[in-house]
C-alpha cells in the first residue's frame, strides 16, 4: 500500500502555496522533506491530514482518498499528524494528551499495550506522567507529541518540523527513536524538517521543496550527496 | 440576628439560581469559547415548554426532566446549525471575536420576542412543586423552605455530576481538549464538532434546570418582561466572569458570592442599589484576579 | 475624482453638501419624518462611538447605554441646576461622559473579551438604576431637559420639532466629521494595530493600555452626547430611557452598519428607527393585538441582526468592497 499524491495544489487565499506536486511514498519508507521556510512543507502536512483543504489533486493512502476530508475521519484510516509547534494540550496532563489520542480507539486493551510501548521509548514522559504538558520541556514536548500521535495507531505518522527548538543532542535521540519506531510499527512516514542533515539521514527518500515545486526527489542517500543539494540545504 | 440568617438563606437560594446559570455559561464557554448570551432565552423557552407539560400531566416533576431533555435539544440544535454557520461565515474576518457575541444577543432577542408573542398577556404560572412556606424556628419564620432546600441542593447535584463528567470521563476529556485546542483534538481523532455540541446540550439542559426551579421560587410567573428574567440574564453572566468562566466550581462560587453580596445589599441597604453593586462586585474581582475567582493562571484569552 | 473625495477638502466638502441637503430636506418633510430625523441624527452619533470602540479599538461594549445616561444626566443637571446655555450643556455632556469612561476604561483595558462584555454588561443594567437612589437625579421620574423653543430669529413657523432636527443633525455632522478625521489618523491606526494583534503592537512600540483607554474615553465622549441628544428629543432623562435594551439596540445599529468602518453608519441608524415603524405597519395592516405590537419590532430587528451576522458579517459597505476587489483579481498568483 502506497502514499501516492498526484497533481497536489493548495492555495492559500491568492497565493498558490503547493503548485501540482506528485511523487509516492512506500509502505515502510520513510520520506524526508526538506526545503527552505515558505517552501510549502507545513502546507503538504496540513493538506494530508485534513487541517487545510487542498484545491486541486489527489492523494490516496490504503485506497482511500485523503484529501478534502476533516482530520477526525483521517485518524480512523490511520493516518496521525504531529502538527508544528508541539502539537500538545498544555492545559491537560501527560497523560491526558496520550489518552487522547487513543479515544477513538475500541480496544482498551491495544491502546494500553501502545502506551506502554509509548512509555518505554519515552521513560522521560513516565517520569512526569501527572504533569500538566506546558510544566515540560521542549524535547518532552515533541516526544509527548509523538507520543500522542502513536497512540492513535497510526499507519501513516506525519511529522511537522519534530527538531524546532531543541538542542542538537535531544534532536539526535528523538530522531534515533523515531527511526527505531518507524521500523519497530511498520510506519509510513513523511518528516519535514528544516534540520535537512538529520532527517536525510534516517529517511529512505528525500524530496526537496522549493516555492511550493518540487525541486528534487530520489534516495535520502545520493541527495545527501548531491552538490546542490548540498549547497543550499546542507552547507557545505 | 433573624434578618441575618435570613439574609444569608435569601443570599444562597439566590445564588444557587445565578450558579445554574452560570454553570450553563460556562459549559459552553468551555466547549466552544463563546459566551452564550441566548442562554437566559434558551432557559425561558424550555421553562414555558415545561409548563405546557405541567399542564398536560400535571407532575412537575416529568415536566422538569422533559424540560431539560428539549432544552438539550433545542440547544443542541442551535449549535448544529446556527452557530456552525457562523463560524464558517464570520470566524475568520475582523469580526471574528465580536461575531458570537452579537449572534446569541441577536438570538436572545428573537427567542424573546417569539415567546412575548406566544405567551404575552396569558397568565402563564408554575406552582412550586413542594412547600414553599419557611421553616420555623421558636416562632421565626427562616426564609429557607422545602423548595429552597430543593434548588440548593439540585445545583450541588448538577455540579458534582458536571465535574465528574469533565474530569474523570473520557467524553469530559474530549469536551476539555475541543475547548482548549480544537486542531490538535481533530488530529487525535476527536469529533470536536460533535463533541461541542454535546457542551451546547449538557448547557441547555443546565439552563433549563435553572428556569423550571427558579419560576415557582417567586410569584410563580413566566415572562419575557419579568424581572427575574433579566437577574438570569445579568446576574448568571455577572456570576460566570465572577467566578472565571474556565470551570464549574467556579460557577457555583461566582453565584453565592454575588447572591450573598446582593441579599446583605437588599436587606441592609437599599433595593436601588442591587446593581451598581453587582458591577462593583464584578470589577473588583476581575481587577484582582483578570481571569476571574478561579480562572487559570495562564490566563487563557478569549 | 475618487482621489479627490478620499482627500480633505474633498471630504469637507462632502459633509457640507450634506448637511445642506439635510437642512432644505427639513423643509419639506412632515412633522414626524423631522422629529425621526432627529433621533435617526442621535442614533448616527451613538452607533459610530460603538463603531469606534468594537470596531476600531475591538473592544466590546454591551453597556453604552449607561454612557449615554451619563451625558444626558449630565447635560440635564446643568441645565436645571446651572441654567446652562445649550451649548453648554452638551460640552458637558462630552465631557463627564469622556470622564466616566477614562475611569472605565482604565478597568476596560485589562479585560479582554467576555469578561469585558460581562463589566459593561453589569453597568449597563447597574448605572441607570442609580438615579432611583438619590434624589438629586429625579428618581424614577428623572428630570427634564428642555432645550427651550427654537430662536425667533428663525422665523415664526420654525417648529420644535425643526429645532430639534437642526441641533441634533448639526451636532451629528461635527461630531462623525472629527471622528472621521481622527479614525484616519495615527490614532485610528493604532488602534486598529491593537485590535489585530496586540502582542504585536506592543513589540512595535504601542503603548497598549493607553490605546484601548484613550478609545473607550473618546468613545463616552460620543456616547454622552448622544445622550444628550436623546434627552433632548424625549425631553427627559430617567432610568426608563436607558434600558439595556437600548445598549443591545445600539450594538444592533453597529453591527448593521458594518462595525469596522464608518461608512455604512446611517444605515444602523435608520434601521433603528425605521423598524418600529415598520413593524407598527404591519401590525396595523393585519389588525393584531397588542401583544403583537409590543413584540414585533424585537423580532424584526433581532432576525435582521441574525441575518446580517450571518450574511453580511462585515456590513454591507465592506462586503461590496470585497465583492469588488475580489472581482479584480480572478487568477491567483503563482510564485
Amino acid at each position: 500500500m502506497t502514499l501516492v499524491v498526484s497533481d497536489l495544489s493548495v492555495d492559500h487565499g491568492a497565493i498558490r502555496a503547493i503548485d501540482n506536486i506528485s511523487f509516492q511514498v512506500e509502505q515502510g519508507q520513510m520520506a524526508a522533506v526538506i526545503g527552505a521556510n515558505g517552501a510549502g512543507k507545513t502546507t503538504l502536512l496540513r493538506a494530508l491530514s485534513g487541517l487545510t483543504r487542498a484545491t486541486m489533486g489527489s492523494a490516496t493512502w490504503q485506497g482511500h482518498e485523503l484529501l478534502y476530508s476533516k482530520p477526525e475521519k483521517l485518524v480512523r484510516f490511520g493516518v496521525s499528524h504531529v502538527s508544528e509547534g508541539k502539537s500538545v494540550i498544555s492545559e491537560l496532563t501527560v497523560a491526558e494528551n496520550l489518552l487522547l489520542g487513543a479515544l477513538w480507539r475500541k480496544n482498551g486493551d491495544e491502546a494500553d499495550a501502545t502506551r506502554e510501548k509509548v512509555l518505554e521509548t519515552f521513560p522521560r514522559l513516565a517520569e512526569r506522567i501527572s504533569q500538566p504538558a506546558d510544566t515540560l520541556s521542549g524535547g518532552e514536548r515533541t516526544m509527548l507529541a509523538i507520543g500522542r500521535a502513536l497512540m492513535s495507531k497510526p499507519q501513516l505518522l506525519l511529522l511537522d518540523e519534530p527538531s524546532l527548538g531543541l538542542a542538537p543532542l535531544i534532536v539526535e535521540q528523538i530522531f534515533q527513536s523515531i527511526r527505531d519506531l518507524t521500523t519497530h510499527m511498520g510506519l509510513t512516514v513523511i518528516l519535514v524538517e528544516q534540520n535537512a542533515m538529520s532527517a536525510l539521514k534516517i529517511a529512505d527518500i528525500g524530496i526537496v521543496l522549493n516555492l511550493g515545486r518540487i525541486a528534487a526527489m530520489s534516495s535520502a542517500q545520493q541527495l545527501i550527496f548531491d552538490p546542490q543539494v548540498r549547497a543550499a540545504y546542507l552547507g557545505y | 440576628m433573624y434578618q441575618f440568617i435570613n439574609t444569608i438563606l435569601i443570599g444562597i437560594t439566590s445564588g444557587a439560581i445565578y450558579s445554574l446559570m452560570a454553570i450553563a455559561l460556562v459549559l459552553v464557554w468551555r466547549s466552544a469559547r463563546v459566551v452564550n448570551f441566548a442562554q437566559a432565552g434558551q432557559a425561558l423557552l424550555s421553562t414555558y415548554i415545561g409548563y405546557e407539560f405541567i399542564q398536560k400531566f400535571h407532575s412537575f416533576w416529568l415536566a422538569l426532566f422533559l424540560s431539560m431533555v428539549i432544552g438539550a435539544a433545542v440547544a443542541a440544535l442551535i449549535d448544529a446549525t446556527f452557530m456552525r454557520t457562523l463560524f464558517r461565515r464570520a470566524g475568520h474576518g475582523p469580526i471574528a471575536g465580536v461575531a458570537p457575541i452579537i449572534a446569541t444577543l441577536g438570538l436572545l432577542g428573537l427567542i424573546r420576542s417569539v415567546l412575548g408573542l406566544i405567551v404575552g398577556g396569558k397568565d402563564v404560572r408554575i406552582q412550586p412543586p413542594v412547600s414553599n412556606v419557611g421553616y420555623t424556628i421558636s416562632g421565626h419564620t427562616l426564609a429557607f423552605s422545602p423548595l429552597k432546600l430543593l434548588i440548593v441542593g439540585s445545583v450541588l447535584i448538577l455540579m458534582l455530576v458536571l465535574t465528574v463528567i469533565f474530569q474523570r470521563t473520557n467524553v469530559g476529556l474530549a469536551l476539555r481538549a475541543s475547548a482548549y485546542s480544537p486542531e490538535i483534538a481533530r488530529l487525535a481523532g476527536v469529533r470536536v464538532d460533535g463533541i461541542r455540541t454535546l457542551g451546547w446540550a449538557l448547557a441547555g439542559a443546565a439552563g433549563a434546570a435553572a428556569g423550571m426551579l427558579q419560576t415557582p421560587d417567586g410569584t410563580g410567573a413566566l415572562s419575557p418582561d419579568s424581572l427575574e428574567f433579566s437577574l438570569l440574564l445579568v446576574f448568571g453572566f455577572i456570576a460566570a466572569v465572577i467566578g472565571g468562566l474556565e470551570s464549574l466550581v467556579g460557577a457555583v462560587v461566582g453565584g453565592l458570592i454575588l447572591g450573598l453580596v446582593l441579599a446583605f445589599v437588599l436587606t441592609y441597604i437599599s433595593g436601588s442599589l442591587v446593581f451598581i453593586t453587582a458591577f462593583g462586585v464584578l470589577i473588583i474581582v476581575l481587577l484582582v484576579k483578570p481571569s476571574g475567582l478561579i480562572g487559570s493562571r495562564r490566563g487563557r484569552r478569549a | 475624482m475618487r482621489k479627490f473625495i478620499q482627500s480633505y477638502f474633498g471630504r469637507l466638502s462632502l459633509f457640507i453638501l450634506l448637511g445642506f441637503l439635510l437642512f432644505l430636506a427639513s423643509n419639506r418633510v412632515d412633522e414626524l419624518r423631522v422629529y425621526q430625523g432627529a433621533t435617526v441624527a442621535m442614533y448616527v452619533v451613538a452607533i459610530a462611538s460603538l463603531i469606534l470602540l468594537t470596531g476600531y479599538s475591538g473592544q466590546v461594549s454591551l453597556g453604552h447605554g449607561a454612557l449615554l445616561a451619563v451625558g444626558g444626566y449630565a447635560a440635564a443637571l446643568a441645565r436645571i441646576h446651572f441654567s446652562a446655555p445649550i451649548w453648554l450643556c452638551f460640552v458637558i455632556a462630552v465631557i463627564a461622559a469622556a470622564l466616566a469612561g477614562a475611569v472605565l476604561g482604565t478597568a476596560a483595558a485589562r479585560l479582554s473579551g467576555p469578561y469585558l462584555a460581562g463589566s459593561t454588561l453589569a453597568l449597563a443594567v447597574g448605572l441607570p438604576s442609580i438615579a432611583n437612589q438619590f434624589h438629586i437625579f429625579g428618581g424614577e421620574q428623572g428630570l427634564l431637559f428642555d432645550v427651550g423653543a427654537p430662536p425667533t430669529s428663525l422665523g415664526a413657523d420654525f417648529t420644535q420639532y425643526k429645532w430639534y432636527f437642526w441641533i441634533a443633525a448639526s451636532i451629528a455632522l461635527i461630531a462623525i466629521w472629527w471622528l472621521q478625521n481622527i479614525l484616519r489618523s495615527r490614532f485610528g491606526r493604532t488602534w486598529r494595530a491593537v485590535r489585530s494583534n496586540e502582542v504585536a503592537a506592543e513589540l512595535a512600540g504601542i503603548h497598549v493600555g493607553k490605546s484601548k483607554t484613550l478609545a473607550f474615553t473618546v468613545s463616552s465622549g460620543l456616547a454622552g452626547l448622544a445622550g444628550a441628544l436623546l434627552a433632548m428629543t424625549i425631553g427627559t432623562v430617567s432610568p426608563s430611557a436607558f434600558p439595556l435594551t437600548l445598549s443591545f439596540a445600539l450594538l444592533t445599529g453597529a453591527v448593521l452598519s458594518g462595525v469596522t468602518t464608518l461608512s455604512g453608519v446611517m444605515i444602523g441608524a435608520l434601521t433603528l428607527v425605521a423598524t418600529p415603524e415598520i413593524a407598527d405597519a404591519i401590525s396595523n395592516r393585519f389588525a393584531s393585538s397588542e401583544n403583537v405590537a409590543t413584540n414585533l419590532p424585537g423580532l424584526l430587528v433581532s432576525a435582521l441582526l441574525i441575518l446580517v451576522v450571518l450574511l453580511v458579517p462585515n456590513g454591507p459597505v465592506e462586503q461590496l468592497r470585497a465583492l469588488r476587489t475580489r472581482k479584480r483579481a480572478k487568477t491567483p498568483l503563482t510564485r
